[in-house]
């Protein structure tokens, strides 16, 4: 189970790319990735030149590539769909290698790759150079609403617990001689995610008491650590999203 | 109007009195105040039937008693999570309730059983500055009280950390920095040598005692009731059926098994050195 290991993305550092305020690198992501989605896809060119953009980036940040291209397999999933459209697709046919396939297709599957590629790349970028407890921090500063930000702080909180709550009672089925092997089995594996279910509503009402306990009374308290961001910090943040626009427009005109 | 910076000039002792206190001869003014208090749980099912307990200020209080004793009724109520059916809690003159819940919460400084229960923040820092935070208390000085308080339990150097990182000891000492940020007049331990090794459950023991603080223990660990607490208290099928120094309550081979109550195996209360109510 991946949740518990949310944590491995970040890639400690102090590059210039670390040093940023969360807050600024998520705007800056999210324009970014607004920008590339709205380019249009018959320019080819200026995909390369997002790409060489988040390069450069990656290239500040000292993350390793390697680092950031495996992380990036999460994609794969997705790409499937992208792979089936130049089959499924109406319009116009064409023959390559072979294959007759649909040009609109074709292109579809381009513009979902290539835009989707970006994102991801940009998002492993965020998350190999930023904490998850700044990243959580940076959504409050851009005034998230204050529940969302509740709940993601406490899924990234608790996420290891349970998954090793899981993980034990995986142990104790294993060590009474239960193994999966089939349908069958089904129904122990669904009475043991029922139970977990419990146990971590149970440990919700006892977190929830621990939190009155200390004064709890609706809101979370504001964030510790550094103020609102300078003007310096935000303009290093705008150098992608600026470059950004810059392709994007020329990508429109040219 | 913030409670927590009446005491803000007094580091290193949470015990000095606040402004919020009622009287200037405070020093008079037990810690903790329980007169006849009952309480039947929704279900019909009565926990407690009129318990009377009073801690004086700075002295520690085991409160032993077996399984389904009522213990953790009684500590809810300290705070004012549960609301008395009958009877009261008062809190350094301060009764618990309605008006002034927040500053009862923060005098009384429970700390539960399961740390991953209490440390529901990302990192050690956040978890420690939600209380004073929540009463108010913002930036520089919010910082220094979180540095001291971590300062106290020896956790300084891991405040950056996330409290699954830490080792189960680490963890408790943590969640009694938590509470003891928001410098409690009362300090309540729920079971604090739990599933702590011979090691961490001694570093606890040595921290509770550098204190300095009203505490009350409640706990199965008797060898620890006897080492940490003076006096004790035992609370059986919601009554407390005695009071006195640890040393006597715990050779009271009668008392012990009417309630349900046993030594390790080989241990003798009256074979050690304690420490004088």
């Amino acid at each position: 189970m991946g949740a518990g290991h949310a944590h491995k993305l970040y890639k400690h550092g102090h590059s210039p790319v670390h040093a940023l305020p969360a807050h600024c690198k998520l705007a800056a992501v999210f324009c970014f990735v607004l920008l590339v989605v709205a380019t249009p896809r018959e320019a080819v060119w200026a995909f390369g030149a997002y790409t060489l953009l988040l390069a450069a980036v990656a290239a500040v940040s000292r993350v390793p590539p390697r680092h950031l291209l495996t992380r990036m397999a999460i994609e794969v999933p997705f790409v499937a769909f992208a792979v089936l459209l130049p089959f499924v697709a109406e319009g116009e046919r064409i023959t390559v290698w072979g294959l007759t396939l649909s040009e609109s297709g074709l292109w579809g599957a381009f513009n979902v790759l290539a835009k989707g590629t970006l994102g991801v790349a940009a998002s492993v970028l965020l998350a190999s150079t930023t904490r998850l407890d700044e990243l959580l921090l940076g959504l409050a500063r851009l005034r998230m609403p204050p529940l969302l930000c509740q709940i993601a702080t406490f899924m990234v909180r608790y996420a290891d617990v349970i998954s090793e709550e899981m993980r034990r009672m995986r142990t104790a089925r294993l060590s009474r001689g239960f193994e999966a092997r089939g349908p069958r089995h089904w129904g122990v594996l669904a009475k043991s995610a029922g139970s977990l279910f419990i146990r971590s509503y149970e440990r919700g009402e006892r977190v929830h008491l621990a939190m009155l306990s200390r004064g709890y009374t609706g809101t979370m308290p504001p964030a510790l650590g550094d103020g609102p961001a300078g003007r310096a910090e935000w303009a290093r943040s705008a150098a992608l999203p600026l470059t950004a626009l810059a392709i994007c427009l020329l990508g429109w005109t040219l | 109007m913030d409670p927590l910076t009446s005491t803000a000039d007094n580091p290193g002792t949470a015990r000095t009195p606040g402004t919020a206190d009622p009287a200037p001869g405070a020093a008079e003014v037990p810690s903790l105040q329980v007169s006849g208090l009952a309480y039947a749980y929704p279900d019909g099912h009565q926990a407690l039937f009129g318990v009377d307990l009073t801690v004086p200020r700075g002295q520690r209080v085991a409160l032993l008693g077996p399984n389904g004793a009522g213990k953790t009724t009684l500590v809810l109520h300290l705070n004012g999570i549960l609301t008395p059916g009958a009877g009261s809690v008062t809190v350094a003159g301060l009764k618990a309730g309605r008006p002034h819940l927040a500053e009862i919460r923060r005098r009384v400084g429970i700390v539960f059983q399961d740390p991953d229960d209490q440390l529901f923040m990302p990192t050690v820092r956040e978890d420690v500055a939600f209380g004073p935070a929540a009463a108010g208390l913002r930036g520089a000085e919010l910082e220094a009280r979180v540095h001291e308080a971590l300062e106290r339990v020896g956790m300084a150097e891991h405040a950056d950390r996330a409290p699954h990182h830490l080792s189960f000891g680490q963890r408790r000492r943590v969640a009694v920095a938590t509470v003891l940020a928001g410098r409690p007049e009362i300090l309540v331990l729920d079971e604090p040598s739990s599933n702590l090794d011979p090691a961490a459950r001694r570093e606890l023991a040595d921290l509770i005692l550098s204190l300095e603080l009203t505490v009350l223990m409640v706990t199965h660990d008797l060898p620890y009731a006897l080492e940490l607490c003076p006096r004790s208290v035992v609370l059986s099928d919601g009554v407390l059926v005695a009071d006195g120094p640890t040393q006597e309550l715990l050779s009271d081979v009668e008392l012990m098994r009417a309630h349900r109550l046993e030594l390790p195996f080989g241990f003798d209360p009256r074979s050690v050195t304690v420490p004088v109510a």
